[in-house]
């Protein structure tokens, strides 16, 4: 397992008059509920735990009322935590004073934001050159700089434009390019592509795919959407009523759901197209035979190599050539089956809860 | 069953004591600090009579271009810049210009206060409900007392001339700049300021940067409205001193003279329309980025 970048443990958040007093009850074991009642207070995250890998892709994914959007927030302190750590590239982020927090946020970590947070009285370069004009920099370097990142995400032309002025689509590009203008190595990105239409939300998700490809960030990404969070995720965390119930890659997640709940989310996905032959395979035997295909081969796009060349076996190579497995045609279609909630249920009861955990933060590679 | 009957009060001899108490305490006080005030407004009293000279003595055409000038640039408009300049001529044609001059000296030099001190005490207000508390209800106060109750202190410890006036205009006019400005500030947009913040903005760049800029609109209604309450007290402020078009006014009253009171009164109204449309204006164009649509 490779050294994290960003560690939560333990977080906790709880709104409230007095986090502190309900702090002390939660630790002698106080649910959520009876918090709530007895309180007053919300306990909004709970005993969050998360390690983040440098140059990944970090989902958070969870329905509305989850905490992800507190979640992310806790990492900058946009809005402070009640208890627990979090470490960027080692440095204890709660320990930080307002100095050295404003220093965090303007090098080492930007933000998009849902409704795009853009300044409407400044034009698009004025916005996308606001990191570094809070850095103290230059005009002239500023707008050396946010020239090529409005370049880069497609908006040449509109510098002297005000956001009014743009579409949803255009405008949440000027918030991406405000967020790397700064060069931080961590992107933050709350809910970024949720408030655009579905056309216009893939080709921002193509975009930053693509700028991912060549920059490397280590993004922390929030949605609702689980397409969404397995199309860009290299790495996903759920998130259920304050609490992470299963952490761990787009394919496992798909093919062991930690719960129903997790099952019921899967429910609608396309598995054929997040699905990856290397999931299915199974060791090479003596009679595997058949052509090679990439280990990376979606099952949709493996399904039409068995289609074309009307064979029932494949040889799963890996990116080096090396054959690493075989793929059966009914291994295929068994892949793109469902687990059904008996076979979710018959999985729990082998493993425990916190025995799934580890299996899936361990299988990050 | 006389407890019912009558309110119980304090006894006519206890009441009279008190007052007595307050009146004797109120005036020691301003025989001990009248003239140390005194002494502390005389420079602002010293540009109070700069000022009117300044305007008074200076050829008729230059104001006249003056005040066009500052209407081109507030509202943009020519309809505006001509019949602001209609209506100086006419005024100065119907015998009222000193008087008018007069007027708008007290009037620049009360909004200068007001947005000078209103706005600051409106950001303190905007970053703590605690100050908001404490705050509002003395601008309340300010507002709804009727003004000759805090003349009579005013005079008392001051006497009668511009300060005093100028004192009074702004104790009148100051509430809604201050009102406005913190309006202003809370309602720019949450998202707006967390992206300031996550950008690592400090409290200052924060406030210039953003918050002033967004609340800008608001901050000009403000000004606008101090602009016109200021204009309404010009009347009473002529009570105690204050020279301008007040003064014929009061004349007007106490003698019937309809066509005198008519004429002042009107010169008021359009040093009030010309005031109250550009300044409108201005604030309306510091938002055109919000009202462009694609």
């Amino acid at each position: 397992m490779t050294e994290s970048f960003i560690s939560i443990r333990h977080l906790y958040k709880i709104f409230g008059r007095d986090p502190e007093g309900a702090m002390n009850r939660v630790r002698k074991g106080m649910e959520k509920d009876e918090l709530l009642e007895l309180t007053g207070h919300v306990l909004g995250l709970s005993d969050i735990n998360l390690e983040m890998e440098q140059n990944k892709v970090q989902v958070v994914m969870g329905l509305s009322g989850s905490g992800k959007s507190t979640l992310i927030r806790l990492l900058n302190r946009l809005i402070e935590p009640t208890s627990g750590e979090v470490l960027i590239d080692g440095a204890d982020v709660l320990a930080m004073d307002a100095k050295e927090l404003r220093e965090l946020r303007r090098h080492k970590m930007s933000m998009v934001f849902q409704r795009f947070g853009l300044f409407p009285h400044r034009t698009i370069i004025e916005n996308t050159g606001y990191g570094l004009e809070i850095q103290g920099i230059n005009q002239l370097e500023i707008k050396k700089r946010a020239t090529r990142w409005i370049e880069r995400v497609g908006l040449s032309g509109y510098e002297n434009y005000y956001p009014a002025q743009l579409s949803g689509g255009m405008q949440q590009r000027v918030g991406l390019a405000r967020a790397l203008t700064t060069d931080a190595e961590i992107l933050l990105m709350d809910e970024a592509f949720s408030a655009l239409d579905p056309l216009i939300r893939t080709e921002m998700q193509d975009i930053l795919l693509d700028l991912q490809e060549e920059l490397k960030k280590t993004i922390v990404f929030i949605t609702h959407d689980l397409d969404e969070a397995l199309r860009i995720g290299d790495n996903i965390a759920i998130l259920r009523d304050g609490e992470i119930i299963q952490t761990d890659n787009p394919q496992n997640i798909l093919m062991k759901p930690v719960d129903t709940y997790v099952a019921d989310f899967m429910k609608d996905i396309n598995r054929a197209r997040v699905l990856r032959v290397h999931t299915l395979m199974k060791p090479l035997d003596t009679y595997a035979n058949g052509p090679n295909m990439l280990s990376s081969t979606t099952l949709e796009q493996a399904l039409q190599v068995f289609a074309e060349q009307s064979t029932s076996q494949t040889i799963i190579v890996n990116g080096n050539g090396e054959k690493i497995g075989k793929l059966t045609l009914d291994d295929l279609i068994f892949g793109m089956k469902r687990p059904t909630i008996e076979e979710i249920k018959e999985d729990l009861g082998s493993t425990s809860f916190s025995d799934s955990i580890d299996t899936a933060t361990s299988s990050i590679n | 069953m006389s407890f019912f009957d009558d309110f119980p009060s304090l006894s006519r001899r206890d009441l009279m004591e008190l007052r007595r108490t307050i009146d004797n305490g109120f005036r020691d006080f301003s025989r001990e600090y009248g003239e140390a005030l005194e002494n502390f407004f005389n420079p602002l009293l010293q540009f109070l009579i700069w000022l009117e000279k300044l305007m008074i003595t200076a050829p008729w055409p230059i104001i006249i271009l003056v005040i066009a000038l500052f209407a081109w640039m507030g509202s943009r408009s020519k309809v505006i810049v001509i019949g602001s300049a209609l209506c100086f001529l006419a005024i100065g044609y119907l015998g009222m210009w000193k008087d008018t001059m007069s007027t708008l000296a007290i009037i620049s030099a009360a909004t200068l206060i007001c947005i000078g001190i209103g706005i600051p005490i409106g950001i303190l207000m905007s970053r703590s409900d605690r100050i908001q508390g404490i705050i509002t209800p003395i601008l309340d106060v300010m507002q709804t007392i009727p003004s000759f109750v805090y003349l009579i202190p005013v005079v008392m410890l001051l006497g009668i001339g511009k300060v005093p006036g100028l004192l009074a205009v702004c104790i009148y006019a100051l509430p809604p700049i201050v009102r406005l400005t913190n309006l202003g500030i809370r309602l720019v947009d949450r998202e707006v300021l967390e992206a300031a913040d996550a950008f690592g903005a400090n409290t200052l760049q924060r406030l210039f940067g953003v918050q002033m800029p967004l609340a800008l609109p608001n901050i000009f209604a403000g000004v606008n409205q101090t602009i016109m309450m200021a204009l309404s007290m010009v009347v009473i402020a002529s009570m105690i001193g204050v020279k301008g078009l007040g003064i014929p006014v009061l004349q007007a009253v106490s003698n019937q003279y309809l066509a005198l009171g008519l004429m002042n009164g009107l010169a008021i109204v359009a040093l009030a329309i010309i005031f109250d449309r550009v300044t409108q204006r201005l604030g309306k164009r510091l938002q055109k980025h919000q009202g462009l649509d694609h």
